[in-house]
């Protein structure tokens, strides 16, 4: 007779939430054991070398969202994790002008008055507007939502939370916050500014990562999940993680080990073993199975409970709502290897633009007419992308005057007619080559290799369902309590002793680290064990 | 394609090679996009300058729109708090903005230059709001900062200067009345207006006039008259608290760019209840002004003069010796000529009414130790200081 181990706790996949959770769950003095299909851990969070010399972020390129709490509680300064702020960032216009982001102040507001002179004012009221929702939505990411349909003296609690930070706001900014959430980023920024190019670049956040356009209603919102960060108590700066996004979780994953946590790699779970309504494992896909008292899932909604989970073994109601979770896939991304600095003439010589995002769409009818070609099941034909070259400022990226660039692309469908072929992912990362090259006439000459990446291989590669960015669309349907369902917004499965800690969960998508840290505070409570996630550091 | 210089971080002044030139301390700050220096050469004889003789100040930075049409009284009677009918062609009013919440947005003055032409200085960008107020209005809104070379000349001897200057008419010219003049061959305008509670005036000229109008100014300086000085902002702010004027932005927080509920302020609570109007018809802002009026005040901006001589920098204001906490010092100063610290100071009513015992608890250091110490505050009504020079026509010589 075999006695098989019985760990604590096994955390299936090693994205960045689970690395998360885990750490938390290890803190607190659990046996906790990671699973990751892949040979390398990070899923989403992954920096790789695909090309020799070169690192790429391959999938998340930017951090803003990942809570400075989860930062300090688990040291990850001292487990090698910098995140540098980003500077710059501009949006190429047609005519050969541009629209810059400069950090000064001063510098910023002579650039907007450059293509508005009104804009220059108005930036100032669409920022405390912005700002208001920032404050607001900030203190949840670091809170179990409440569940409304419950009376537990708890979530009572919660709910009156909730609602006191509503009523901070006046009666009138209330009415506001309502129609922000319902709201289309166009719209919403035609309240405040008139000039196209700034139009187009403020309204690029918020349709990243989502199956909606400018005009969509809810796009509105996304803008502020793209805001909510931020770098050093900057809210809505972006900043690099040195050594790419894989250094995210290579921190996390060395907090974790450090406190006695492993890691599995190479370590597929084809389902989690229920019996009487009780997870007792996992099943791997060699056939091996490991025991556990807990079991959490790292894998967008639908993977966990359509894949890796037995509907006989699940309410009907799960079944069926996992089956509705929206999530479909909308963005591509090339990673680029380049021998030398693409060159970008419209700008000035030295300009620091190039350090921040580059955008290449200067209208919201440009960007509109993108979205028209994914309802089609088309990649843009003119598309909407976010490129960042890292390289510019990490010199541990590519080898010394080469760089790397980073492409995120919005739109690319899930499935073009027919189906996917190599043949078609490659004109697909022809076309974003060939708008760079249109803004960067040397760009052709310096590319060394690129890395095409469809939502069929970010799926493949993942496990991204329809290769969703967010695990999960960012509407109020699926957002907050509702998320991923409602009644399981609480990281508790729906059979005992099973959890839920990715990005399908509160407060959803990006490299965040929040659901992790959440759910590890709902299991150690459960636990009744000492809680070792971090309180918010609160605003005021 | 682009005219942005992205390594020059501030725009530069008309005056900007004047004001080099006798900047000795490179003590600079931004002021809405400019630099204006903060201390141009010492701060003792700015302060005196602008108290005993006559001080030289760059307006530029000040934002500046010039409102015509038709509807341009219209429009702005319903933006501002006070009563503009009855601002007269060649005068000039103090003015002060709300939105609909009845919380204000800005501070400034309405220049009535002629029939349907005005001009609205304002402290911060106002293009947004007033194209916002305007949607219903026949008028044509032009922001005119960069366009206009402004100085404002003031001290004692500021009358003195500007006759010796060459600049007629003076002698007639009233508090906040408008002169329109002519001098070393180029247009000026004057007014008599000013941020110091003192006798002084506003120059207004073309942008291609700013070397004359610097040059009319600062020959007469090089005859070693008047004592005419240039002076940063350092001294404007112990002068403006003296004359008990407040700066939107850092005093309180402007309606505009408020992110939390209440931090806002109404024109009731910054006592400027004299130019809120309820007479003249509808203005934004009204009918919130009006429920506020009619409840009991929370709180107050309050002048406070403070014992002792230890400026109460960032201090709390306390109900009672080391009571409870019940507001905090938004701007403060030593009054040379008062020789008495003073304080504007945000703080809770009880009742409607101050707290009648209000202490202030004040950290200053000495040789890098820090002390502190409970200093008595006492509330002062209307300005802290002020001298008839101000207000006579003519104005006295020096
Ligand atoms: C192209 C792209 C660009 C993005 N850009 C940004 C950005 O710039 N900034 C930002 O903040 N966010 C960005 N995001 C979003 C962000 O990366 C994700 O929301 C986040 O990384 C998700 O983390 P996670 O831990 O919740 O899940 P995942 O990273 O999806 O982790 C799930 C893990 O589970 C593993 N796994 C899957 N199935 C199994 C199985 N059966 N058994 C074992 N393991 C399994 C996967 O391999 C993976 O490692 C981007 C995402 C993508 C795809």
């Amino acid at each position: 007779m075999t006695i098989t181990k019985n760990y604590d706790a096994i955390i299936i996949g090693a994205g960045h939430n689970g690395l998360t959770n885990a750490a938390f769950l290890a803190k607190a003095g659990l046996d906790v054991l990671v699973l990751e299909k892949n040979a390398h851990i990070g899923g989403a969070t992954v920096s790789r070398e695909l090309y020799d010399g070169w690192k790429y972020s391959n999938c998340s390129y930017v951090c803003s969202l990942f809570r400075p709490e989860i930062y300090q509680a688990l040291d990850l300064g001292r487990h090698g994790l910098e995140v540098v702020p980003l500077q710059g960032g501009v949006t190429f216009k047609q005519n050969g002008d541009y629209f810059g982001s400069y950090h000064h102040h001063d510098i910023q507001r002579r650039e907007i008055a450059r293509h508005s002179q009104r804009d220059a004012d108005a930036v100032v009221r669409f920022n405390a507007d912005l700002m208001k929702w920032c404050r607001l939505i900030r203190g949840f990411l670091l809170r179990t939502p409440p569940d409304p349909g419950t009376f537990r003296p708890r979530d009572a609690m919660e709910f009156a939370y909730l609602l006191k930070k509503f009523y901070e706001l006046s009666e009138s900014q209330l009415y506001e916050f309502i129609r922000f959430f319902t709201m289309s980023i166009a719209e919403y920024l035609e309240e405040y500014f008139e000039s196209d190019v700034i139009l187009a670049h403020y309204s690029g956040g918020s349709i990243i990562g989502t199956g909606l356009g400018v005009y969509s209603p809810g796009t509105a919102y996304v803008l502020l999940h793209h805001a909510m960060g931020d770098v050093d108590g900057s809210i809505g700066s972006w900043g690099f993680a040195r050594g790419g996004m894989g250094s995210v979780s290579k921190a996390l994953a060395s907090a974790f080990c450090a406190h006695g946590g492993s890691i599995r790699t190479d370590a597929e779970v084809t389902n989690i073993n229920v019996s009487n309504q009780r997870a007792t494992g996992v099943t791997l896909k060699n056939g091996e199975t490991l025991r556990a008292k807990i079991v959490v899932s790292n894998l967008d909604a639908k993977r966990t409970f359509l894949n890796v989970m037995h509907s006989e073994d699940l309410p009907g109601d799960v079944v069926k709502r996992a089956k509705n979770f929206k999530i479909r896939g909308s963005s591509g991304k090339l990673n680029i290897a380049l021998d030398a600095m693409p060159e970008f003439p419209a700008l000035p010589p030295g300009s620091p633009l190039t350090l921040g995002h580059l955008h290449f769409s200067d209208t919201l009818e440009r960007l509109e007419r993108a979205y028209d070609d994914w309802k089609e099941d088309r990649w843009s034909s003119d598309p909407y992308t976010d490129t960042v070259i890292p390289t510019q400022f990490d010199p541990t990226m590519a080898p010394p005057g080469k760089h790397m660039m980073s492409v995120f692309v919005q739109y690319c469908p899930v499935e073009p007619e027919g189906g996917w072929t190599d043949a078609k992912r490659d004109a697909f990362g022809k076309t974003v080559l060939d708008q760079l090259a249109e803004y960067s006439p040397n760009f052709y000459d310096v590319l060394l290799h690129a890395e095409i990446r469809t939502p069929r291989e970010l799926e493949a590669e993942v496990g991204l369902t329809e290769g969703n960015i967010f695990q999960g669309e960012l509407t109020l349907d699926q957002l907050l309590f509702n998320r991923p369902f409602p009644g399981y917004a609480q990281y508790r499965g729906p059979v005992k002793n099973m959890y839920m800690c990715s990005s399908s969960t509160h407060p959803g998508g990006g490299v965040m680290g929040a659901p992790g840290a959440n759910a590890a505070r709902e299991i150690l409570r459960d636990l009744n064990k000492s809680d070792t996630t971090p309180e918010d550091f609160g605003d005021d | 394609m682009s005219d942005h210089n992205y390594l020059s971080t501030h725009e530069p002044s008309p005056f900007d090679s004047g004001i080099r030139a006798q900047s000795q301390t490179e003590n600079w700050t931004g002021w809405n996009g400019y630099l204006s220096p903060r201390i141009a050469d010492t701060l003792a004889s700015e302060y005196f300058a602008i108290r005993s003789s006559c001080s030289v100040m760059d307006l530029t930075p000040m934002e500046k729109y010039r409102i015509t049409g038709p509807d341009a009284t219209a429009f702005l009677n319903r933006l501002v708090t006070r009563d503009l009918t009855k601002l007269r062609v060649g005068r000039v009013a103090y003015v002060v903005w709300c939105n609909d919440e009845g919380k204000v947005i800005d501070d400034g003055t309405v220049f009535h230059l002629a029939e349907n032409d005005y001009r609205l200085c304002a402290q911060h960008h106002q293009l947004d709001w007033l194209l916002l107020s305007s949607i219903g209005f026949d008028v044509s809104i032009q922001k005119e900062t960069h366009d206009i070379a402004a100085l404002s000349v003031q001290g004692p001897t500021s009358f003195s200067a500007l006759s010796a200057a060459g600049i007629k008419g003076l002698e007639t010219l009233k508090p906040f009345g408008i002169l329109n003049t002519n001098v070393n061959g180029f247009e000026l305008t004057v007014s008599r207006t000013g941020f110091t509670g003192d006798l002084g005036y506003e120059l207004w000229a073309e942008r291609a006039r700013a070397d004359d109008l610097w040059n009319t100014l600062f020959t007469l300086k090089d005859t070693g008259l008047f004592d005419i000085r240039l002076i940063g902002l350092d001294a404007l702010e112990m002068v403006r608290i003296e004359a008990g004027f407040i700066m939107p932005g850092w005093d309180f927080n402007t309606a505009e760019s408020t992110i939390r509920a209440d931090h806002d302020r109404s024109p009731f609570e910054l006592g400027l209840d004299w130019i809120v109007n309820f007479d003249k018809p509808y203005f934004t802002g009204k009918s919130a002004l009006l429920a506020e009026k009619a409840r009991p005040a929370t709180r107050r901006l309050l002048k406070l003069t403070l014992e002792g001589n230890k400026p109460p920098v960032g201090s709390f204001i306390f109900h009672g010796k080391k009571g409870k906490q019940t507001g905090a010092v938004m701007a403060q100063t030593w009054s040379p000529i008062l020789k008495r610290c003073l304080a504007l100071a945000d703080v809770d009513f009880i009742d409607g009414h101050p707290p009648n015992d209000l202490w202030a608890e004040i950290y200053y250091q000495k040789e890098l130790k820090w002390h502190v110490k409970w200093a008595r505050c006492e509330i002062v009504e209307g300005q802290f200081w002020s001298h008839p020079r101000r207000r006579a026509t003519p104005p006295m010589p020096f």
